[in-house]
């Protein structure tokens, strides 16, 4: 074990190999999406591509940092790495730069660094070091309350900064939690609210509280044994109901008018034609391009720097946020899927890693990885392919951007450097 | 189970993104084509039409540039809208409102804004036209006809309709194809092949280049000239003599079966189907439901083809052996078959013999020679086919080949024909005898009839008539230059053509001698009838002319149709004369009947059924006279331009 460990270094290859696999296609179709004109040089800085292998050059930089830090110093530095990441957020508001309506950005001369890229790691690291401190109990509301207060403040700052699409990903540490011994009634009460929302805005109060119904009934009736008091399951349903018509009220005077639209052309719920074709208009051409260059792309795609809509930048913000649309117009059927699979195998491998930990603050550590890595390629994917309502947020590695890139080298790799030090934790 | 979750989750998600890119990219996804990605645009660049000459190099089609004023809304900056309308000689109203109708179409894509822009106006706008931002000038190619005649000959180019883009998909929107004669029948060789350019557009449809450096872009090829075998001249004349009548004049050289002039009268001029009023006069002619100036009376009318019709069964009968052109028949004014008189005829000597026969147009000697035909089988049905077998192979009764868009069959009745209305063997010779004189069931175009001079006037065989001499370096189809044989011997044509000549000498065209040419010919005159408010009303007859010359080895066959003309010599006599004489001998000495042709109208008598009241017919009307038809002046078209400056 010695032995190899030296060879290797300790380090888990697998994962390496699959993170250099996605950062190379992603730059590949960052330089497809971005380059204008001719492709000169590949370090013209001038372009996109350039810069982005310019921070791609930093990366490795990054990871010979991380993986020479002793894997105890993530642990033990935890807390103070997470309240530095905390007072980058605060510090937006004050130094902070308003980028498409979003306050998320750092000016340093042309440099822009985006901390909320970084909080998602200083995040998982004081969750993992919170949840593996030997007094806390997930069973316990009080402990329960301060995890998810750890993950509140940075969505909540994040939320203040008009970036709703990073907020998200901080539910992903709901995963974390359930894996760390949250009650199964948490699962059970997350999926209902998904369900009601979705219902009730679909179908409306009535109908969703009529299902309700049945199905709280249903289960009151066939639950022979342990059967709690009919009073109870009339509170759940009076709960779901009013729940259901907050989130109609929600939807119709919290929410702004585009991401009212998003939701409604998710739902189908617009049924005026005219206005339909508006909303299309207006929220939906994102989309609509992303769809048609994806579908262009057919079984084996048009092929590198060959794709006639990423060519004439058909799809807003190709390089960011809709990359994939590049991966599925030039490489078609067999480079998405192939990406989809890539993604797939690094996140298993990585929950896979995480389940092996003998220390807990590195499993939980690893899952909260995981769970990143799942939300980001899931919310983002998904939105692409007009699977769900557009939000935005990156793909990881793929997306164009230091910072992302950056923020998530560093949630892997320190994962990759306490996984290599499992054999001392003892 | 708590590990499992998220497990499981990737998993699920995984597979179904993995669905979904299936059914996006591979299920629901049509085959891709660089024409239907709205990413490239498509540009074409479109090469030079061939032009069209006649048989002796004259040009009559040509090509001129038509400048259109195209605009691009969402480019235009204010302008000095004063100068511009002045310089488009538009009003300010017509400024506002073609702007609005263009944005209305669209921002993005060009609109014609105005078309076809004069010579001069498009000189002085093109050193002014940076001026205007959006604005540009699109230059178009339209036909240039150096000549006013031909028009059914010549055709006619438009553009192309859904139906045509869907059935080839050459054709695009807005493209220019043949539509009617030459153009259309050659359409692929004068148009050439379009290039095209790919241009790799941005999302805001703009071009950013060529697509993959123009790898997929082909060149234009220039599309070939063409030389036709009309000759001008003749053609011109015909359509002189046609000038009031209806009908037409088919002229072939029967030593290649080249068509020396195709006249259908009422004709119109070419250049009424190019430029700004194309449509509107295209709508004027076919709307005209009663002289019917698009329908190609040479080539689509099928007529009884009357007394000319008698010489194929002259031939026939020789061939069959069932008469010789020594043997006589008495003719009573007409043939009787017992005491029933079959069939009427004119004053003439009795009794005839063959020659006599076909100079004096004798009823009686040709009902007598069919039906001997006729009865020299079994079985009328046999004979019939035997008989239909024969006529056929004068190109009758069938669609003849020729190269030119339109045409009609013709009827030559057969057994099975007679069988279906009569019933199987319900029938005999004495039914039928009216096809003895060209009436009856038989039915013939004009340039059937003409071909079928030529085939005589060969002693047994033609060319299949075409319209095409050359192409530009290539040759002509072969089937225009192998011989088709009849099925008679050549050594029965002798008697017939001397009768034919006779028709000249001393029988029903004795009138219409032409001085040092010798003519074979045959005058007919069919009975017709029309429908008037659903009663069957017999119009006067139209006057027929088949004739061949020189008597041996021919230059030219001609079939002429003058409808409701009268016999056969008063009016198709003389134009088939007179176009003998002209294409013979290049100018006109029998000018007393090229008077009276210039000076007689048939316009009343075509009136007659559409008047609503009684009327007479044949020799019971007088003739219309009208002052003497001018020549066109030889058109030099003030649209018309150096040819040069055409061919790039």
């Amino acid at each position: 074990m010695h032995r190899e460990n030296h060879r290797g270094f300790g380090f888990d290859w697998i994962t390496i190999i699959l993170f250099l696999l996605l950062v190379g296609f992603g730059w590949l179709n960052i330089m497809s999406a971005s380059h204008v004109g001719e492709i000169g040089s590949y370090f013209d800085m001038s372009q996109l591509y350039g810069k982005q292998l310019v921070f791609l050059g930093l990366t490795f930089v990054l990871i010979i940092l991380i993986l020479s830090v002793e894997a105890k110093f993530y642990e033990r530095f935890a807390s103070i790495i997470y309240i530095i990441a905390m007072l980058s957020l605060v510090g937006l508001f004050i130094f902070g730069k308003d980028v498409n309506g979003a306050r998320s950005w750092y000016g340093i001369g042309s440099m822009t660094l985006q901390p909320s890229e970084f909080a998602k790691f200083a995040t998982a690291l004081a969750v993992a070091k919170y949840m593996s401190d030997l007094q806390t109990n997930m069973n316990t509301i009080k402990d329960q309350l301060r995890a998810v207060g750890i993950i509140i403040v940075p969505a909540a700052l994040i939320l203040l900064q008009n970036d709703a699409g990073s907020t998200l990903v901080y539910a992903s540490f709901f995963f974390v939690f359930y894996r760390e011994g949250l009650q199964q009634i948490y699962l059970a009460i997350a999926l209902s609210t998904i369900i009601l929302a979705v219902l009730a805005l679909k179908f409306g109060i009535v109908v969703t509280g009529i299902i309700a119904a049945v199905v709280i009934f249903g289960i009151y009736f066939f639950r022979r044994k342990k059967r709690a008091s009919i009073i109870q399951s009339v509170v759940i349903l009076l709960i779901c109901i009013s729940f259901s018509a907050g989130v109609k009220l929600f939807y119709n005077h919290v929410l702004k008018p585009h991401q009212q639209n998003r939701i409604s052309l998710w739902l189908r719920l617009e049924k005026d034609p005219t206005k339909l074709e508006q909303m299309k208009k207006e929220e939906a051409y994102n989309l609509i391009q992303s769809e048609q260059a994806i579908s262009s792309g057919g079984w084996t795609g048009k092929g590198f720097l060959q794709g006639t809509r990423t060519t004439g930048k058909f799809v807003p913000e190709q390089e960011t946020d809709y990359i994939f649309s590049t991966v599925g117009e030039e490489w078609g059927f067999l480079g998405s899927s192939l990406v989809v699979v890539l993604f797939m195998a690094l996140i298993i491998r990585v929950l896979y890693l995480a389940e092996s930990q003998k220390s807990q603050f590195s499993r939980v550590y690893g899952y909260g990885v995981a769970s990143i890595f799942f939300v980001h390629f899931t919310i983002n994917t998904g939105m692409v392919m007009g699977l769900i309502p557009t939000v935005g947020i990156p793909l990881p590695f793929f997306s164009y951007g230091g910072s992302g890139l950056w923020g998530f080298t560093i949630l892997l790799f320190i994962f990759i450097k306490l996984d290599s030090n499992k054999i001392n934790e003892w | 189970m708590r590990k499992l979750l998220l497990l499981l989750t990737v998993i699920i998600v995984g597979l179904l993104f993995i669905a979904r890119l299936f059914y996006l990219q591979v299920y629901n996804k049509e085959a891709y084509s660089l024409f239907e990605d709205s990413a490239i645009s498509t540009v074409y660049d479109y090469p030079k039409r061939g032009y069209v000459f006649d048989r002796n190099g004259k040009l009559l089609v040509a090509n001129q540039p038509s400048y259109d004023v195209m605009v691009i809304p969402r480019e235009v900056e204010p302008l000095d809208t004063l100068e511009f309308c002045a310089l488009l000689k538009i009003t300010k109203d017509d400024f506002k409102r073609k702007y609005t109708r263009a944005r209305n179409y669209s921002p993005r894509i060009p609109s014609v804004f105005l078309p076809q822009l004069s010579k001069k106006d498009y000189a002085v706008l093109q050193e002014k036209m940076r001026k205007f931002d959006g604005f540009y000038i699109q230059k178009r190619s339209l036909r240039d006809y150096q000549t006013t005649i031909g028009a059914n000959v010549l055709g006619d180019i438009g553009e192309v309709n859904q139906r045509i883009i869907k059935k080839q998909p050459y054709y695009k929107m807005g493209d220019l194809i043949g539509k009617q004669g030459v153009e259309l029948s050659y359409e692929a060789i004068l148009r050439g092949v379009k290039g095209i350019k790919f241009i790799q557009k941005d999302r805001f449809n703009k071009d950013i280049g060529p697509y993959k450096e123009g790898k997929f872009d082909t060149l234009p090829q220039p599309g070939k000239d063409i030389t036709i075998t009309i000759d001008s001249e003749l053609q011109q004349y015909g359509e002189l003599l046609m000038t009031n009548k209806r009908g037409g004049i088919v002229a072939i050289d029967p030593s290649n079966g080249e068509i020396l002039a195709l006249v259908s009268g009422p004709n119109y001029n070419p250049n009424m189907l190019v430029g700004r009023n194309r449509s509107k006069n295209f709508s004027k002619l076919y709307r005209d439901s009663i002289a019917k100036p698009l329908f190609d009376r040479g080539l689509q009318a099928q007529y009884p083809p009357g007394s000319p019709f008698k010489v194929i069964n002259a031939l026939i009968g020789l061939q069959e052996g069932v008469i010789t052109p020594g043997d006589k028949v008495t003719c009573r004014m007409g043939y009787y078959y017992g005491s029933r008189r079959l069939t009427g005829c004119h004053h003439h000597k009795s009794p005839v013999a063959m020659n006599d026969g076909i100079a004096q147009s004798c009823n009686a000697y040709f009902v007598t020679a069919y039906r001997k035909i006729i009865d020299k089988y079994n079985d009328a049905g046999s004979a019939m086919n035997t008989w239909a077998n024969h006529a056929k192979s004068f190109g009758l009764g069938n669609y003849l080949g020729y190269d030119l868009p339109v045409g009609q069959k013709g009827r030559i009745p057969d057994g099975d024909y007679y069988d279906r209305a009569y019933g199987d063997n319900r029938w005999g010779s004495t039914y039928i005898v009216s096809n003895a004189i060209g009436q009856g069931e038989v039915e013939a175009t004009p340039i059937q009839l003409a071909n079928m001079a030529a085939a005589i006037g060969n002693r047994g065989y033609y060319f299949t008539p075409h319209i095409i001499k050359a192409i530009e370096g290539d040759t002509i189809p072969s089937k225009y230059t192998t011989p088709n044989h009849t099925t008679i011997d050549k050594r029965h044509f002798g008697p017939v053509i001397q009768g034919m000549f006779d028709v000249y000498n001393k029988g029903t065209a004795a009138t219409l001698r032409i001085p040092g040419i010798d003519i074979c010919g045959k005058t007919g005159t069919a009975e017709n009838f029309v429908k008037i408010d659903s009663v069957k009303t017999q119009l006067t007859d139209h006057s027929i002319f088949v004739a061949f010359a020189p008597k041996d080895n021919p230059k030219i066959a001609i079939a002429v149709f003058v409808e409701n003309g009268y016999w056969g010599s008063r009016f198709a006599g003389r134009m088939a004369s007179l176009m003998i004489e002209k294409y013979i001998k290049g100018e006109i000495t029998r000018t007393d009947m090229e008077h009276w042709i210039l000076t007689h109208s048939l316009e009343n008598e075509y009136a007659k059924p559409y008047s609503g009241e009684p009327f007479k017919i044949n020799g019971e009307t007088t003739l219309q006279v009208v002052d003497k038809v001018k020549p066109p002046e030889n058109n030099d078209l003030n649209n018309s331009i150096p040819i040069q400056s055409n061919q790039q």
